[in-house]
């Protein structure tokens, strides 16, 4: 679905990434670690086209990034579910418009969606606060709006940058528990954290994959786990 | 052509948009007002452009057709040399340039011209009415004081009358008038275009988190531009309207002025004309809308 070619990446000083070669293919199930400030976010946005390598190729969906216009990659974000590290939301709308909007903004007809909304923000426990605006929520209640915003299309992709960084252990693992039904579902899913407990906990119930970038490049990781 | 058709087609789904598309940009304070009342302001300074620009042409028309052909020869002399003196009058009205055609009027001719001054039975053959030659000009006219000199050597009673000569510079100032009028109503359009674009430019840039998190979620540049253009050409229209409809009141309840302010009674509309400043809020529309949709597309294009 995603692929990653000798890719390399800089901000316009030294390199952040190089060389990195990353497959995620139909339905597999990827960790990234690695220390704060090794480039998880950056390795995030080269997937969703936030940004563009600054060497090798990557290819979404098959095509390449570098050909894509802004209408390509609108179309190809309907089909990536993205949780942002710092969760942006559209202040001056409710949680609940904030979770339909990709719905709205891609056209489809609201109501087939409303269950849907009221499902995942049940999920992830946020009923209460439907009407509540986003500034009005605390950290670990945004970073779950935006998993349920990510998953209101039913994405085949789920980019999660640290999904559970806010919230208590018990709902990590309810969030994490939800990952894994999606996988089960055929969703292919990249979640970068710190978290090494998280991954201690997923291992036996999900064939997951654990990266580290390590000096610029991604090594196997979680061996230890 | 296709553009035409294309941008026709934006413009309709522009308006006919769903009322949900236009809330995901913020409503923003400043920017809006200020398009209301650019709007307002320049619609209301265009309907008064308007109407001089109306009022000064119709003047300029009917002092011009006023002058055409209208100068004369008056020859008074005594009857037996009457005849001798219109004939020589007009041979040298003939050779004379700028002139196209000259001709002696009938008794007739006169007569229905004095009617109205001395009633029905005047008896002409009673009174020395002098003879009149009907000049029709062309191009700029005869040399006025050559033919003057020469009428009064070769025909002693002849007199050139070219009483509505004076209005001659009227006319070119009716008509520099109107060409600054017109000239008004271009200068508000592209100030309404530079305004605009700014006020669109300022919305723009201060909703750049909103832009990026509607990107974020799959939203195409298109549906972008549309919040902010549905909003812009919404408010340049309200704006316009109100101020033609305040302008149009004004000039409805001009003091009508006497006769000898027919210039000042003049600025107004009239009959259908009236119509032409329900165009304005269209106009300030469309201009709104082309604007804005040029402002949103070249900002969407640069940033990535
Ligand atoms: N917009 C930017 N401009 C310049 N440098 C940047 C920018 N964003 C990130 N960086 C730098 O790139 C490096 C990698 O940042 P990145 O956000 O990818 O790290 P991370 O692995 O996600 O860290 P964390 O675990 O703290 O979220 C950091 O050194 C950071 O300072
Ligand atoms: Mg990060």
């Amino acid at each position: 679905m995603i692929e990653l070619k000798r890719a390399g990446f800089s901000y316009g000083g030294g390199a952040i990434l190089a060389d990195v070669d990353l497959h995620l293919t139909k339905g597999s199930f990827h960790f990234l670690t690695g220390p704060s400030g090794s480039g998880k976010s950056t390795l995030m946005k080269l997937c969703y086209q936030a940004l563009f390598p600054s060497a090798g190729t990557i290819k979404v969906f098959g095509k390449d990034v570098r050909a894509m216009t802004h209408d390509d990659i609108a179309i190809i974000r309907r089909r990536i579910g993205v949780v942002h590290q710092d969760c942006q939301f559209l202040d001056h709308l409710s949680l609940a418009e904030n979770v339909l909007m990709p719905s709205q903004v891609s056209g489809r007809d609201l109501n087939d969606d409303l269950q849907n909304m009221n499902q995942l923000l049940n999920w992830v426990g946020l009923t209460k606060q439907i009407n509540s605006l986003p500034p009005q929520l605390s950290g670990g209640e945004r970073q779950r709006a935006a998993l349920a915003r990510a998953l209101i299309l039913s994405p085949d992709v789920i980019l999660a940058d640290e999904p559970t960084g806010n919230v208590d252990w018990e709902m990590g693992q309810k969030l994490l528990n939800l990952l894994i039904e999606l996988n089960k579902m055929g969703k292919t899913i990249l979640i970068a954290t710190h978290d090494m407990n998280l991954i201690r906990v997923a291992k036996p119930q999900v064939a997951a994959r654990v990266l580290r970038i390590q000096d610029k490049r991604i090594v196997a990781g979680g061996a230890d786990l | 052509m296709s553009k035409i058709s294309q941008y026709w087609q934006i413009a309709q789904d522009t308006l006919s948009g769903d009322q949900n598309a236009d809330r995901v940009v913020p409503p923003s304070g400043y920017t809006a007002s200020l398009t209301t009342f650019v709007s307002f302001a320049m619609a209301f300074l265009t309907v008064f452009a308007l109407a001089l620009f109306l009022a000064t042409g119709r003047l300029a028309d009917r002092w011009a057709t006023e002058l055409a052909g209208t100068s004369t020869v008056r020859i008074s002399a005594p009857a037996g040399q009457m005849d001798a003196q219109a004939k020589t009058v007009l041979g040298i009205l003939e050779t004379t340039p700028g002139i196209a055609s000259a001709r002696l009027m009938s008794e007739d001719e006169q007569r229905r011209l004095l009617t109205p001054w001395f009633g029905v039975d005047l008896p002409m053959d009673n009174l020395p009415i002098p003879s009149l030659v009907e000049i029709t000009e062309e191009g700029v006219g005869p040399d006025v004081n050559g033919l003057r000199l020469r009428l009064q050597a070769e025909a002693p009673g002849a007199i050139l009358d070219d009483h509505t000569r004076w209005r001659r510079p009227m006319v070119k100032a009716a008509q520099r008038l109107r060409l600054l009028g017109g000239l008004s109503i271009g200068l508000i359009v592209g100030s309404t275009i530079a305004m605009i674009t700014l006020a669109a430019q300022a919305a723009l840039s201060a909703n750049g988190q909103v832009i990026s998190v509607l990107r974020l979620i799959g939203a195409r540049d298109n549906y972008i531009a549309k919040a902010f253009v549905r909003r812009f050409t919404i408010r340049a229209f309200l704006g316009g309207l109100i101020g033609s409809l305040i302008a149009m009141l004004f000039i409805y309840f001009l003091p009508a002025v006497a006769e000898e302010g027919a210039f000042l009674t003049g600025l107004g509309f009239q009959g259908v004309q009236w119509l032409l400043p329900l165009f304005i809020p269209v106009i300030a529309a469309i201009i709104a809308f082309v604007s804005t949709r040029f402002a949103a597309n070249s900002k969407l294009q640069r940033t990535a």
